[in-house]
């Protein structure tokens, strides 16, 4: 016996000194890569989307993406000895060639949790989307999706609202929310710019809303802004009764200037303050926080996400980053529109919805989801269609996205023929006789139209929004759509 | 009369919408049944956005499998305070959710005076704003005689 055993620790000091040499190993030899690796409930599991370097192997690529995206460096370094090097490395366990797509392969890999400190997408980002975007053996990577352990979900407090105790607190229950981005979106004086806040608000609107580069330049210094805009808030709130808001940005050069807007906001009575994508994982955790200490709802708008989104064969899926905004805590997100003028085939559009809005998000490939992703009640997300749609669209918007959804009308709103109230008339005409007729059970996808003609006999603000802008659609192919067809095999 | 379009309080729902008859409730109150809503019925004289806290008519009507039984009792409300604001609420107890998922108007005073805004001016421009309902001036019981 004891020889035996002699024999087996001298195999393990042999096969270690071979390890850990100096000099260049494969990836896929340093451990990297482990076939028969079942991950673990509390591993972390990205699904990337990788298209190695020509002669290049897969496997050894996706091993690659692994080390690069946890412990690896280029070469071997016996300081790996130290530690319990094995827990640090990702783990490459699963490579297939992506559908239709000559040269690309899914790769799958795990990590283990320890190598993400609690509570920071900071850190998780800079492990998952450092370095290894620009490691040269891949023509292109792309992060296509994620499973965030419970035990690291909990990690994070989420929303500081969400959308039950958002809808709670304006007392607006079963049906869209609207909203409107005010226009032009530059140029407007602080008087000028509260005029539209007013007439959108009063005419029927729930919010109006700051463009995502309308911040404090010549044309309008913010606090100016904020003054004139809650004036208009609270006259529309007089006018009709209802709870209105009009999200105030407070996106600005530093944080200390992001916490002096969002604080003059709340001195002035807003319900909701607005950053953008553009400020940080860091600041917009800073912002989740604040926001949850003075009961204000945060609205995020993804401004730049389509710089690193949008191309199927690189970048980071949006619903990754839906995924990591939900983790991070944001009350409101930008997720697309399906049938307007941005990006997002309807299928893909509804996957990033379902996570922001889901308990338990389910596997669905029409829809882009690999995984099952259970959110530990962790607070929803009210998604924020915005971006080229109109009243001649209610029927598709609704069908598609259901009531949590606020739909936002710029263009719709403010371009109406006969004014900026009679926009949101229309717009508010169409969402509630929508509702109604959907709850009464017809078929809104296939009668829409015809019901919106009917709800327009009582409403000229709505006639005239179909007359100008019923024919209008965005009918482009979407750059990121789903890899797998909509059969009955993949709906299971 | 209030200035906005609809001349009237948009709280709720359907407020844009021409009112709706009691077969068109009964339609809505089946949509709600038939997701396992619980609907009750809630009055009141001060229809301030943040009156969150509207008088119940009676419990929510957790046990309720027909609508002809929800509108016996929003006719017995309607007797009672006509010159009340009325709305029909319905519960969703699922987990995540446990909160309030329809809410419409089912009856109005005739005259609905609206609200006051009045400012008060503070510091560097700043200002506090209260919303103040004119039928609230009157007291509890005296508000939207005809």
């Amino acid at each position: 016996m004891a020889t035996a055993e002699t024999a087996v620790s001298d195999d393990l000091a042999t096969a270690k000194r071979k390890r850990y040499a100096a000099g260049v190993l494969k990836y896929r030899e340093m451990g990297y890569w482990a076939a028969d690796y079942v991950p673990k409930d509390t591993d972390t599991v990205c699904l990337f989307r990788i298209t190695p370097q020509d002669g290049v192997d897969p496997i050894e690529a996706a091993a690659a993406v692994a080390g690069e995206s946890s412990t690896a460096t280029w070469t071997v370094v016996w300081t790996d000895r130290l530690t319990a090097c094995d827990s640090y490395r990702a783990k490459a366990f699963r490579v297939e060639p992506a559908p239709n797509a000559p040269g690309q392969y899914f790769a799958w890999v795990a990590y283990d949790i320890i190598l993400f400190e609690e509570g920071s997408i900071a850190n998780m980002t800079a492990s998952l989307i450092g370095n290894v975007f620009s490691f040269k053996p891949l023509k292109a990577a792309r992060l296509e999706d994620i499973r965030i352990p419970v035990a690291y979900v909990k990690t994070f407090k989420g929303p500081p609202t969400g959308l039950v105790v958002e809808r709670e607190r304006l007392d607006k229950f079963g049906r869209p929310l609207l909203g409107a981005t005010t226009k032009p979106k530059l140029g407007l004086s602080g008087r000028n710019y509260g005029r539209v806040i007013y007439e959108g608000l009063k005419g029927g609107l729930d919010f109006m809303k700051d463009d995502e580069n309308i911040n404090s330049q010549p044309f309008m210094h913010w606090r100016d802004r904020f003054l004139y805009v809650m004036d208009a808030v609270n006259k529309a709130s007089a006018a009709t009764g209802e709870v209105k808001g009009s999200y105030l940005n407070v996106t600005g050069a530093t944080m200390e200037d992001i916490y002096e807007r969002a604080e003059f906001a709340k001195e002035l009575g807003s319900v909701v303050v607005m950053v953008d994508l553009i400020i940080g994982w860091s600041a917009i955790q800073s912002m989740s926080n604040w926001c949850r200490r003075h009961d204000m709802i945060l609205h995020m708008h993804r401004a730049g996400h389509g710089t690193y989104t949008r191309q199927k064969n690189h970048g980071v899926s949006f619903r990754v980053m839906a995924k990591w905004l939900r983790l991070a805590g944001v009350d409101h997100l930008h997720a697309g529109t399906a049938v307007g003028k941005l990006e997002g085939d309807p299928l893909t559009v509804q996957g990033y919805y379902n996570v922001c809005r889901d308990s338990v998000t389910r596997t669905d490939l029409a829809r882009g989801l690999f995984f099952d992703q259970d959110w530990c009640d962790l607070r929803k997300v009210m998604p924020v269609a915005s971006g080229g749609i109109h009243a001649g669209q209610m029927h598709q918007l609704l069908d598609l996205f259901g009531d949590d959804v606020v739909l936002q009308f710029g263009g719709g709103t403010i371009g109406h023929p006969a004014g900026i109230q009679a926009g949101a008339v229309a717009n508010r005409v169409a969402l509630e006789s929508m509702v109604k007729a959907r709850n009464e059970g017809r078929d809104i996808r296939n009668e829409g139209p015809e019901i919106l003609r009917t709800a327009a006999r009582f409403c000229t603000p709505l006639k005239q929004a179909l007359d100008t802008w019923g024919e209008i659609s965005f009918n482009y192919t979407p750059t990121d759509g789903s890899d797998f067809a909509v059969t009955p095999a993949a709906s299971n | 009369m209030m200035t906005n379009p609809t001349g009237r309080l948009t709280q709720g729902q359907f407020s844009f919408l021409p009112d709706l008859s009691d077969a068109e409730i009964a339609l809505q109150v089946d949509y709600g049944l038939a997701r396992g809503y619980a609907w009750s019925i809630e009055y009141s004289d001060d229809p301030h956005p943040r009156n969150t806290y509207w008088e119940m008519f009676g419990m929510p009507m957790f046990d309720l499998k027909d609508a002809a039984g929800v509108l016996i009792e929003l006719g017995a409300c309607r007797r009672t305070f006509p010159q009340h604001y009325i709305r029909l609420m319905a519960f969703d107890s699922t987990r995540g959710v446990e909160s309030v998922v329809m809410s419409f108007i089912v009856n109005r005073p005739e005259r609905e005076p609206g609200f006051a805004l009045e400012r008060q001016e503070g510091a560097g421009r700043s200002m506090r704003y209260t919303l103040r309902s004119y039928a609230a001036d009157a007291p509890e019981a005296e508000r939207y005689r005809r």
